[in-house]
């Protein structure tokens, strides 16, 4: 587990539902607030591909500002519908869509990287595996595809390898910013890698190609499979 | 386009306006950004030539303690860099080779559906400007008439760096922040103002993503700031905040933004006389002869002025 002093997850849910939840004169439903997920492992443990010092720093200030955020945007939306306030709410959604698409997607992000003993990096099985090798050709053509996508996205953003759930099939995807796989169509997000320059700066500085070759040897197959 | 033949006359028939130095002569172009001409190689009568990397006016560790050597040597060692190369490779053997680094921009931006040397382009002449917005010795107040204007459209000078402040820390994902002079030019894009009056003519804080710039709208950029997080993250981690307050109290040059003030009021009051000579013009039927200005600037010695 990540050394943190930390209430457990669900403590501090429950304190913070607590201290926020507003029942509003008609006695509507309580504000759910977002909290920061811990890691399923230490923040070296991804070392060498992506190091301790990013890891925490990505975790702790990075993510924990998206849902910090989030959070805070998402009360004064509440505040807003509730006054009506029109202006206001349209006036929020920038906030909304980047912080809240910041918090799903790096969620996602710890939960598709994994220790190598624990599976990281490991090839795909079983009808993810063959469904790779039915779209893309193989494994390496895809890991191909979406480094190049990686490397040429422009500024920030994310890459996606994603299941379109209506025509059934993989598809290699990117996103800009914090917008979330959904804002591009039909899609679960299998597997999402974060080429905002805070994931790998510090480590491998400009040369962006480099982390994406590296961070293969912690992508977790295993949790893409569960998600097809 | 080109009426001004300055992208198409050798480089040797006119001498490199210097950096941030007042519009010298009246010969402020209507579409030209003298502060920021890139250095071009000059082929033997030829014109189309390669970018090449412009060094900050400062030394790399210069900026210490403030923005580190480490992040100097990389961000203008390799990012910087980095788009110089990748320029010139994409414009050999392509239109783009003979223009100017802006008219490039401009070309490439096309009108939103953006062409893929913009990138690279925007971000030599964001890089280049970002550099000469900074000084070792910079923070403090700016005085005279930029002082005056901020006040006038801000309010106070502190109004205006919370303005700024708050704009780059609430740039989602990469991008720049911009103290620009907006002359005559409406909000929406770069929609000619119908009903312009001084007033009109005002600065403002404006946000853009990724390699974008004010240049598109038709705006007079006066001060940068670099959010991308390379620009920041080696020595402020994810402390934007506190990268940008740096920046104000600690580097911006005021000389600088000064200057280029002075040379935007220029550019804009020659552009209204140049509006107001056409618009006489069409009234009073007469053909539209050669601009004034561009025959004072052809008026060479050399035969290559009669080429086109």
């Amino acid at each position: 587990m990540a050394l943190r002093t930390v209430f457990s997850r669900r403590t501090l849910a429950s304190l913070r539902s607590g201290l926020s939840s507003s029942v509003t004169p008609t006695g509507t439903r309580s504000l759910v607030t977002f909290s920061l997920p811990d890691l399923p492992y230490d923040y070296g443990a991804l070392e060498p591909a992506i190091s301790g010092e990013i890891m925490q720093l990505h975790h702790q200030k990075h993510h924990q500002t998206y849902v910090t955020n989030y959070n805070k945007a998402l009360e004064q939306l509440e505040e807003a519908s509730n006054k009506g306030d029109a202006p206001a709410v349209v006036k929020l959604q920038s906030a909304i869509k980047f912080n809240g698409g910041g918090h799903i997607n790096h969620s996602i992000f710890w939960q598709n990287l994994a220790p190598v003993h624990e599976g990281g990096g490991e090839p795909p099985k079983g009808s993810l595996g063959w469904a790779i090798d039915e779209h893309f050709g193989s494994l390496e053509a895809l890991v191909s595809k979406m480094n190049a996508e990686g490397a040429a996205l422009q500024g920030s953003g994310w890459v996606w390898l994603g299941l379109d759930k209506e025509l059934k099939k993989l598809v290699v995807d990117t996103t800009p910013n914090q917008d979330p796989l959904v804002t591009k169509g039909p899609l679960i997000p299998l597997i999402g890698i974060d080429v905002w320059e805070h994931a790998y700066y510090l480590q491998y500085k400009n040369v962006r190609p480099d982390y994406l070759k590296n961070i293969w040897k912690v992508i977790s197959w295993k949790n893409a499979s569960k998600n097809l | 386009m080109e009426t001004v033949a300055t992208a198409s006359l050798p480089c040797a028939l006119f001498p490199r306006r210097g950096k941030g130095s007042p519009a010298a002569g009246g010969l402020a172009s209507t579409r030209r950004f003298p502060y920021n001409e890139s250095k071009r190689k000059c082929g033997a009568g030829k014109i189309a030539a390669k970018f090449e990397l412009k060094p900050p006016p400062y030394s790399l560790d210069a900026l210490e303690p403030h923005i580190s050597q480490e992040t100097m040597s990389y961000h203008w060692g390799k990012h910087h860099r980095g788009y110089v190369e990748g320029l010139n490779n994409q414009i050999v053997g392509t239109e783009l080779e003979s223009m100017d680094l802006e008219d490039i921009i401009s070309r490439t931006y096309n009108k939103g559906n953006i062409l893929p040397p913009f990138n690279n382009a925007a971000q030599i002449w964001n890089h280049d400007f970002f550099w000469e917005s900074m000084n070792p010795k910079g923070g403090g107040k700016p005085s005279g008439s930029l002082l005056e204007l901020i006040e006038r459209d801000f309010g106070t000078f502190e109004k205006f760096t919370q303005r700024f402040i708050t704009a780059a820390s609430t740039q989602f994902g990469s991008g720049w922040v911009w103290l620009a002079y907006k002359a005559n030019r409406l909000d929406v894009e770069n929609a000619v103002n119908p009903c312009p009056s001084e007033e009109d003519k005002k600065l403002v804080v404006v946000k853009s993503p990724n390699a974008v710039n004010p240049l598109i709208w038709d705006y007079s950029p006066l001060l940068t700031i670099d959010v991308w997080e390379h620009a920041y993250c080696l020595d402020f981690q994810s402390r934007r905040n506190d990268y940008i307050s740096t920046f104000m109290e600690k580097l911006v040059s005021w000389e600088v933004v000064s200057n280029r003030l002075e040379m935007a009021k220029a550019r804009a009051a020659e552009r209204e006389r140049e509006e107001e000579r056409r618009k006489q013009e069409e009234e009073h039927g007469s053909t539209p002869g050669d601009n004034e200005a561009t025959e004072m600037y052809l008026d060479s010695e050399s035969d290559e002025s009669e080429a086109e």
